[in-house]
């Protein structure tokens, strides 16, 4: 079983790998926007560093989004998801694979550069440290609801919009909560209770959402 | 064994087949036909659990195939149209994540079965580079590495020249003749002995049959 879920991870990987436009381009639109802020609007560093926990946040969203449509398309047209859906292991274990590919290829190349982002926008180390934080527990719970929103609307010809539809209003509870834990940290005054409460969310993600993936697959494709 | 029992197949509000009544038992070949678009690949898409009937039944072993489906599946090789291989893996991963997805514990060796489709020097080439021959060739590839009873393939053969065609043929009656199950449509004549397999004839429905 074990196997099978490292094999699953291994061909989203290589996959990936191969075709390279594919990862690089939610990552290189992350960056765009993020360093466009400074240009846009100007140096001064207190003001930079006032909105970068929103900028950062709203295009990791918007980064991921871009990304999701992917998710399962590509294994839809081939029929590899079809041959997953029949095979004898749990198919809620196999998308938790999948997801968790989409989080090394979208998530967490996003925390990687997360620091030299934070220079161009000016944050402290502090700030820093706790815009790292929430993105290390919000990114994966990103991956989780959007993988949902992409089983609904698999079967769909333009899902696109439907998508984003489905997925925003649910992720905005992790934006609201990660920039008030940043804010507070900019401010010096303790954010745990923020981080708790997204380490909440991203357990019961975790916990649930791979079954309502491997359902909405069900649901779509047949 | 695999049974339907009066199983009504409904897409886009119209009836594909109503009332169909098959049993499939260990050692049979059964070929299925019928013009385009009588409901063929709706079928097999129902006897292998990936959509739901519309009313009937579908038992493995007289347990229905969607209240156990890791026991069924445990024993179901599906090949669909949509041929299950990725493009941008070479045909030995194509092979080797197959392998961990049917949870395989025979033991393989994936060069002879690379031979036996006749792949060997391509091995390293994205399967998305081969021919649309190849590339079924690849897919068709699981059939010598599977343990599993139960063979549903649909259009096997297409894009697959004549001599890949009476290897697959070969297999289909080793198979049979331990004991396994196979169910497939093609368009082309099966070239194997009349007394080794079945026929399943599929007719369109009349118009008024088509109303739900």
């Amino acid at each position: 079983m074990f196997n099978a879920f490292v094999q699953v991870v291994r061909k989203d990987l290589i996959g990936a790998f191969r075709q390279q436009s594919e990862i690089l381009n939610p990552i290189w639109f992350f960056i765009i926007v993020i360093t466009l802020f400074p240009l846009g609007i100007g140096t001064d560093p207190a003001l930079l560093s006032r909105i970068a926990p929103g900028i950062i946040w709203v295009a990791a969203l918007l980064s991921a989004l871009l990304s999701f449509e992917r998710l399962f398309k590509d294994d839809y047209i081939d029929g590899s998801l079809e041959q997953m859906m029949i095979s004898p292991h749990s198919l809620t274990w196999l998308v938790s694979a999948k997801v968790f590919a989409h989080w090394t290829l979208t998530g967490l190349p996003i925390l990687v550069i997360s620091p030299i982002l934070a220079i161009f926008l000016s944050l402290e180390l502090n700030t820093f440290w706790a815009l790292f934080l929430t993105l290390l527990l919000g990114t994966p719970i990103l991956s989780l609801l959007g993988a949902i929103g992409v089983a609904l609307t698999i079967g769909l010809r333009k899902g696109g919009v439907l998508l984003s539809l489905i997925m925003l209003p649910l992720s905005i509870p992790i934006l609201i909560f990660s920039t008030m834990a940043i804010d507070a940290a900019a401010f010096g005054q303790s954010y745990t209770g923020m981080l708790a409460l997204l380490g909440a969310m991203l357990v019961a993600t975790i916990t649930l959402a791979p079954y309502a993936i491997a359902a909405s697959l069900r649901v779509s494709v047949s | 064994m695999l049974q339907c029992k009066n199983l009504t197949c409904v897409r886009e509000e119209r009836v594909l087949f109503s009332n169909l009544n098959f049993t499939l038992h260990p050692g049979e070949i059964v070929h299925v036909e019928g013009p385009n678009g009588v409901g063929k690949t709706s079928l097999f898409r129902l006897l292998s659990g990936l959509s739901r009937p519309y009313s009937g039944d579908i038992t493995w072993q007289d347990k229905g195939i969607l209240s156990d489906r890791a026991y069924y599946h445990e024993q179901l090789l599906y090949i669909g149209h949509k041929s299950g291989v990725k493009p941008e893996l070479t045909a030995l991963e194509n092979l080797s994540f197959y392998h961990s997805l049917y949870n395989c514990e025979l033991e393989y060796d994936a060069w002879d079965v690379l031979a036996l489709v006749g792949l060997v020097g391509y091995e390293n080439i994205p399967a998305g580079q081969l021919s649309a021959g190849q590339q079924r060739r690849v897919a068709l590839a699981r059939l010598w590495f599977t343990h599993c009873s139960l063979w549903i393939l649909d259009e096997p053969f297409t894009a697959i020249d004549k001599n890949g065609v009476s290897v697959i043929e070969r297999l289909l009656v080793e198979h049979a003749k331990n004991g396994g199950m196979v169910i497939l449509t093609t368009h082309q004549d099966l070239l194997i002995p009349d007394n080794l397999y079945k026929k399943l004839i599929m007719k369109k429905p009349t118009a008024e049959e088509q109303y739900v």
